[in-house]
């Protein structure tokens, strides 16, 4: 049986809320709709409940809606959410967009505002997470798999994070791949471990050389042992994280990299840093430093924290359960620490 | 349905995210600036405050620094040593960032 989803609605305006609850029953999924006046009881309904969905009004007193979304969005990433509100201010909807919240809605105001409105919510409630953005909830697999069945000739580029994949498909068979430095079938199956990221569809190259031989379905299940194969040993105990800190240690301009688990365990890896446990100290201490100012300033999460100097430059960031801190050379430029920070970073997913 | 534009329309303000410079002190007071003045003074002092302790922690650490840039999805904080003080540049950004 189909379980509905929970909705929960947060404005102070409890007339509005009645009007929206109203509404919103009328989706074609039934979604149960529960309602908040303030950010404080929202914040306590969250936690006692699963919700698919959060729509939230902007201002309000005490806890505005910035504020609600700011922790929302950390503490419960996996839950929908959509700023509804009479606020037209552009700065705003670019504050909501970088939050990380899936829709920015004017209250509607039309039949056809709200037409569209709960067209966009019930699209929203439906969704399936993850894949490649361009063709959303497919995985790389897919796509794949799309344009071999369909015999298309096209080219796929596959951007992951500072990290550029293109493979090439001719008449429906996989013909070549490149990844970096590695071609042909290395390179296929390397961009088929990217987890995630963005691809494009560019014009076929029919005059481009034959390097892949083998058919793309003996290809694609070679990949997903190999990916199998890799998530079995990522869960281990003895997972040897040396291995991929090897790898960083080669990018240029890298001077020292510390990686550092965010959970409980707070495990730390260090290369090329004579004093490590000085070094972390101050990593960690500025993440939390600047993660609780941009709450504070309800500017979203911290992305990436670089500090220039005239020894060494340095950058930190977290991705995922995991943080960075990584020494480079001080003649780089800030755009070449950051484009170069996007690379270990993408290198560590992959 | 026109309204439902009436509702909501409360009085309460957001804080808004401003651009702009101020300097700060060794100590941590604001000396001048040009944020706007609905930019609460507390927020502006809490900033250069950890923008200060910040760069003494990475000297401690034997990583000297002369500037630090804060990257958030909606701001960005750029700081300068300014001989133990810092002057601090706040700069929305975004996919819509205007400038103010």
């Amino acid at each position: 049986m189909e379980v509905s989803h929970k909705v929960l609605l947060l404005d102070d305006d409890p007339d509005l809320l009645d009007m929206y609850k109203d509404i919103l029953s009328q989706l074609p999924s039934r979604p149960e709709i529960f309602t908040a006046t303030s950010g404080a009881r929202a914040m306590a309904m969250l936690e006692a409940d699963t919700f698919r969905l959060l729509i939230c009004d902007l201002r309000m007193p005490k806890m505005d809606g910035l504020q609600v979304l700011s922790i929302v969005r950390r503490k419960y990433p996996q839950l929908r959410t959509v700023v509804l509100t009479s606020v037209v201010d552009e700065q705003f909807r670019s504050r909501v967009y970088a939050l990380g919240v899936d829709l920015f809605w004017h209250k509607p105001g039309t039949e056809q505002e709200i037409k569209m409105f709960l067209e966009c919510i019930e699209s929203l409630l439906g969704r399936v997470e993850g894949g490649f953005r361009g063709v959303q909830s497919k995985s790389l697999v897919d796509i794949i798999q799309l344009e071999c069945l369909s015999q298309s000739s096209a080219l796929l580029r596959i951007t992951n994070g500072g990290l550029t994949g293109r493979i090439w498909i001719q008449n429906g068979e996989l013909i070549d791949a490149e990844a970096g430095e590695l071609a042909g079938e290395a390179a296929f199956q390397k961009i088929l471990s990217w987890r995630a990221g963005m691809f494009e569809t560019l014009p076929a190259e029919p005059n481009r050389p034959r390097k892949i031989s083998k058919p793309y379905s003996t290809l694609l299940l070679e990949s997903a042992q190999a990916l199998d194969e890799s998530r079995i040993t990522d869960d281990g105990a003895s997972s040897p994280s040396s291995v991929p800190m090897t790898e960083l240690a080669h990018v240029e301009g890298l001077e020292f990299v510390l990686t550092m688990k965010s959970d409980a365990t707070g495990k730390s890896e260090a290369r090329g840093l004579e004093n490590p446990e000085r070094m972390e100290a101050w990593a960690r201490q500025n993440l939390e430093r600047f993660r609780a100012l941009g709450e504070r300033l309800q500017a979203g999460p911290i992305e990436e924290i670089t500090g220039l100097g005239p020894q060494r430059h340095v950058a930190i960031a977290r991705q995922n359960d995991m943080e960075f801190c990584v020494g480079w050379r001080h003649s780089m430029t800030l755009q070449q620490v950051n484009d170069m920070m996007k690379k270990v970073l993408a290198l560590w997913a992959s | 349905m026109g309204f439902l534009k009436n509702f909501g329309n409360s009085s309460h303000t957001l804080l808004k995210l401003p651009s702009g410079s101020f300097t700060v002190d060794r100590e941590g007071s604001v000396l001048v600036g040009t944020l706007p003045s609905t930019f609460p003074t507390a927020l502006m002092t809490e900033i250069g405050r950890e923008v200060l302790d910040a760069f003494r922690g990475a000297e401690s650490a034997q990583l000297p620094l002369s500037e630090l840039i804060m990257n958030y999805p909606s701001l960005r904080i750029t700081a300068r040593d300014l001989r133990g003080g810092a002057i601090v540049f706040l700069s929305p950004r975004g996919p819509y960032a205007l400038p103010n």
